[in-house]
């Protein structure tokens, strides 16, 4: 059908744009933060995988619209889209070497070109780069041409090993509190990433399980269990996962805990964002703004302060804060709910960013400290146990996400869920049924905006003073993305996705720079290639695929149906 | 039909009605409160409403954008704030070059058509790029899928124009030429301003004359009014798509250039408040309809400048100027409660649903 010329083309396309990511990652300094963190110890550098992973793809998109898989055929396409892409980055640095990029593109730095190079001379440079580009686009054509189940596993062992030579850091700092099993770990790990031996037999390892695993039908042995078997299998791994859950604190020392604090408040944020854009279908932008009258309002009546109006503690302010958060989400959402989605959005984006220029202004200084923000806010305290470091706030977040959690896994197949998701999909027809379109937008809004003042309220008491920057609307963004790498609409997606997009930021400094960055080109390649997020409810994924919808997924909706609890 | 109006109002609109008398009172008493406080002199006003006219063509320039691009595609293109921010920033290294050598206080004008010029173009392929790798894919899925895209790719574009120049300041340099204020009536006028207002009345006029006696502007409104039909007398509708993104985004750069004449500092997140803004005034014009925005934008201006002055002395409230952001959020949830097709805009008022 396709004639000669278009895969030709299309390669030189596909080359030309792994090239142009390759750069992009060099230029925005990406490339540049990653240079001395080793993935395997005087091998692999994360930055090298930067710089080649986009020709590795490329190369592999190349092969996939080939109309015939000849062996030669393929290696050619395979290592000509390597090519052009090393072609790319090879021209820029040939072109620095004769401009200054630097005095405009400041991360064009003498240390970019030497490790786009591999810090060789100019000319043996560049070769090296261009030889191993090719070799790139050649290996991910030899890799395609191998059957699945073996390319399947190679891809996964490669996964794990990147993985966990990038975290070497993390793993170490959490091995070292191990005592004595700490050595069976430690020789796994090299000053800065993985040995090469241990990277080997890593690889052989997770390489060797993947192709086990990839042999075992699972769908199968799943619906081979007895309804008593799965119960005790569902049973089990919610238990282990409870304490795993339960017991996080103290493998991890206090440096993690806050980490996993603050995951958690976006987790328990997430679900209830979850609850008004996936579950209801309103996109709010300004899910901050709740989140900002939540803490504020904890701050205001707790503070030891003399801005503090009663110095109340913890516990009699908490509910205090969260019905005045659910009374402003009543309040915006009464007047907005009529709105269309799009402009529904620009609204709350506008409330929410309303919110922080009025805690911002001399006009409310005397009562919410203006930029001051407010400081010395209560901690809550259990009998005479004051909850003041992060170990122990955990356990409070935690317990928070359960409440939370429970309360959307009910909601989600209660009467209201289901008249939320048929608002979602039309409105017009959900009325006809008989749905009250201003009540359950409504409800979703409330739902929303209290556990965005739970996680307002938690914040304040986590960092003990507040200040208007730290409810900009890039919070909303982030709890916005991290639902939407999840799965609008999946609870256990929430989950996914805050662990992702917050965890992952967090632990690793060098992406520090680089998060809100991440952030925006997850977003857009979420929506363009998997809308249903990686972890998706079955119903979404269904209506997002309906072309592509195979047997297997009609038979999963059915399963679905039939038992909503799930 | 046949219930009767007290049957049809709901609590939700008695609400909404209360809301807008109390924010009406309010504003009138704010008004009445401050002149009679006789706190600013009539020149002060005066001062203000030139500002807030400069500041309103350059809202317009920007609502273009947002406006032709909703009036094809029906989307909001959240990215345009980016697009807008895009030409400046890049711009001013342009502006540094030719300072440093001179050039731009001999040869004023060149040097600001070149520096336009290079503005323009980098908004205007940054606005080609974003429909091409961003919003064509998406152009039939789900009315919130492309919103979130355009969401993400404005948080990409403004950290990658981070990563490419820095996150630090940079600032556009003099032009003695522009250094004049003239002195009428007591108001001062400054010879910025008078660039500025002229330069967005040019251009506004050159982007209503494109899209209203070009051919390729008759195709545009062709397939706003209806792409299938558009499509089947001929008209490419993928390329009038990509011209109307091309040409929303080089009036962007455009006035992203006018907009450092007046305030000349540029950095990667510059586009937020202008862009929001001017999405405000393209709502409040009638979002699809040009006059409308071009309209819309000279009342947010104008309120942005005057307004918190104004509105706000009379009531007691501190430093008012710090809340000028907030009247126009606040303009921005009135409009879209109480009359989301705008002033001018009745025409998109049947797919509202």
């Amino acid at each position: 059908m396709k004639n000669k010329s278009s895969y030709w083309a299309k390669t030189l396309q596909n080359g030309l744009i792994g090239g142009g990511i390759s750069l992009l990652l060099s230029v925005v300094g990406l490339v540049l933060a990653f240079g001395k963190t080793y993935i395997i110890s005087g091998v692999l550098t994360m930055a090298q995988v930067f710089v080649l992973a986009p020709f590795l793809f490329e190369a592999t998109q190349s092969i996939r619209q080939l109309p015939s898989k000849e062996p030669i055929k393929t290696l050619l396409v395979g290592g000509l889209t390597g090519l052009l892409g090393g072609a790319v980055l090879a021209l820029f640095i040939l072109i620095n070497n004769f401009i200054n990029i630097r005095s405009v593109l400041i991360n064009v730095s003498p240390d970019l070109v030497n490790l786009l190079t591999f810090h060789l001379p100019l000319v043996a440079g560049l070769l090296a780069l261009l030889g191993i580009s090719l070799v790139v686009g050649l290996v991910a054509a030899g890799v395609f041409m191998l059957p699945d189940r073996i390319r399947g596993a190679l891809s996964q062992a490669v996964m794990v090993v990147v993985l966990v030579g990038l975290f070497r850091d993390l793993i170490v700092t959490v091995i070292l509190h191990w005592g004595w099993v700490q050595y069976a770990f430690l020789w796994i790990f090299a000053q800065s990433g993985l040995t090469i031996i241990s990277a080997l037999l890593l690889f052989a390892l997770v390489g060797g399980l993947g192709y086990w695993s990839a042999g075992r039908n699972r769908k199968a042995i799943a619906a081979n269990r007895t309804p008593r078997q799965q119960k005790v299998v569902r049973w089990g791994t919610l238990g282990v996962l409870g304490l795993i859950a339960l017991l996080l604190p103290a493998i991890l020392g206090s440096y993690f805990s806050e980490i996993l604090d603050n995951v958690g408040i976006y987790i328990l944020m997430g679900l209830g964002l979850n609850i008004v854009v996936g579950f209801a279908g309103l996109l709010d932008l300004g899910y901050v703004a709740f989140y900002a009258i939540g803490a504020y309002t904890l701050g205001m009546l707790t503070t030891s302060e003399a801005v503090g109006l009663l110095h109340l503690s913890f516990w009699v302010a908490l509910p205090v804060a969260l019905v005045v958060a659910v009374a402003a989400g009543v309040i915006l959402g009464l007047p907005i709910l009529r709105l269309r989605g799009d402009y529904l959005a620009i609204v709350t984006l506008g409330f929410g960013e309303i919110i922080r220029i009025v805690v911002l202004s001399d006009w409310l200084k005397p009562l919410l400290g203006g930029s001051e923000g407010i400081q010395r806010i209560g901690k809550p305290a259990i009998g005479g146990l004051v909850l003041a470091n992060q170990q122990q706030l955990y356990y409070l977040i935690l317990v928070c996400i359960l409440i939370a959690g429970f309360i959307a896994i009910r909601l989600k197949d209660s009467h209201l869920g289901r008249s939320w998701m048929a608002l979602r999909e039309d409105e017009d027809v959900a009325e006809a049924m008989g749905i009250n379109k201003v009540t359950t937008k409504l409800l979703a809004f409330a739902m929303g905006a209290l556990f965005s003042g739970l996680g307002g309220v938690l914040f304040a008491t986590k960092v003990g003073s507040i200040y208007p920057q730290s409810f900009s609307f890039i919070v909303s963004i982030n709890i916005l993305s991290l639902i939407i790498v999840g799965g609008m609409g999946s609870i256990p997606g929430v989950f996914v996705g805050g662990l992702a997009l917050v965890g992952l930021p967090l632990l690793l400094s060098q992406f520090a720079d680089f998060r809100y960055l991440i952030y925006g080109a997850v977003l857009v390649i979420m929506m363009l290639r998997k809308p249903e997020g990686l972890a998706p409810e079955a119903r979404r994924r269904l209506e997002l695929h309906e072309d592509d919808a195979g047997p297997g997924l009609q038979e999963e909706l059915q399963t679905v149906t039939k038992n909503p609890g799930r | 039909m046949l219930r009767t109006w007290r049957q049809r109002i709901t609590i939700t609109d008695i609400f909404i009605w209360l809301i807008g008398l109390a924010i009406a009172a309010l504003v009138i008493w704010g008004t009445i409160a401050t002149l009679q406080q006789g706190k600013y002199p009539g020149s002060v006003w005066l001062d203000l409403t030139i500002k807030g006219l400069a500041l309103g063509g350059v809202y317009a320039l920007i609502a273009m954008g947002y406006t032709m691009v909703y009036g094809i595609l029906k989307m909001i293109n959240f990215a345009h704030s980016e697009v807008f921010m895009s030409g400046p920033f890049t711009a001013v290294f342009v502006a540094i070059g030719l300072s440093k050598s001179g050039f731009l206080n001999k040869q004023p004008v060149i040097s600001l058509a070149l520096i336009l010029l290079v503005s323009a173009g980098v908004s205007t392929l940054i606005a080609i790029l974003l429909e091409r790798i961003c919003y064509r894919p998406l152009r039939n899925a789900p009315r919130l899928v492309p919103l979130i895209t355009a969401i993400g790719a404005s948080f990409f574009l403004q950290y990658v124009f981070r990563g490419f120049y820095g996150s630090g300041t940079y600032g556009y340099p003099d032009i003695k030429a522009l250094d004049h204020s003239w002195t009428v009536g007591g108001i001062q006028i400054y010879a910025t301003q008078v660039v500025v207002i002229i330069g967005a009345i040019v251009m506004m006029l050159i982007l209503f004359g494109i899209v209203q006696w070009t051919k390729i502007g008759k195709a545009m409104r062709a397939v706003s009014e209806d792409k299938e039909a558009s499509e089947l007398m001929g008209i490419n509708v993928d390329r009038i798509i990509v011209f109307t993104f091309g040409l929303g985004g080089a009036s962007a750069g455009a006035a992203g250039i006018l907009y450092t004449l007046l305030y000349p500092v540029v950095t990667f997140y510059m586009g937020f408040f202008p862009g929001i803004k001017a999405f405000t005034a393209a709502v409040l014009g009638g979002i699809g309809n040009v006059p409308g925005a071009f309209l819309g934008s000279l009342i947010l201006g104008l309120l942005e400048s005057v307004g918190p002055n104004l509105f706000l002395t009379g009531l007691g409230i501190p430093s008012p100027s710090q809340l000028k952001d907030a009247i126009a959020f606040i303009v921005l949830v009135l409009i879209l409660i109480f009359r989301p097709t705008g002033i001018l805009g009745e025409r998109i008022s049947k797919d509202k649903a």
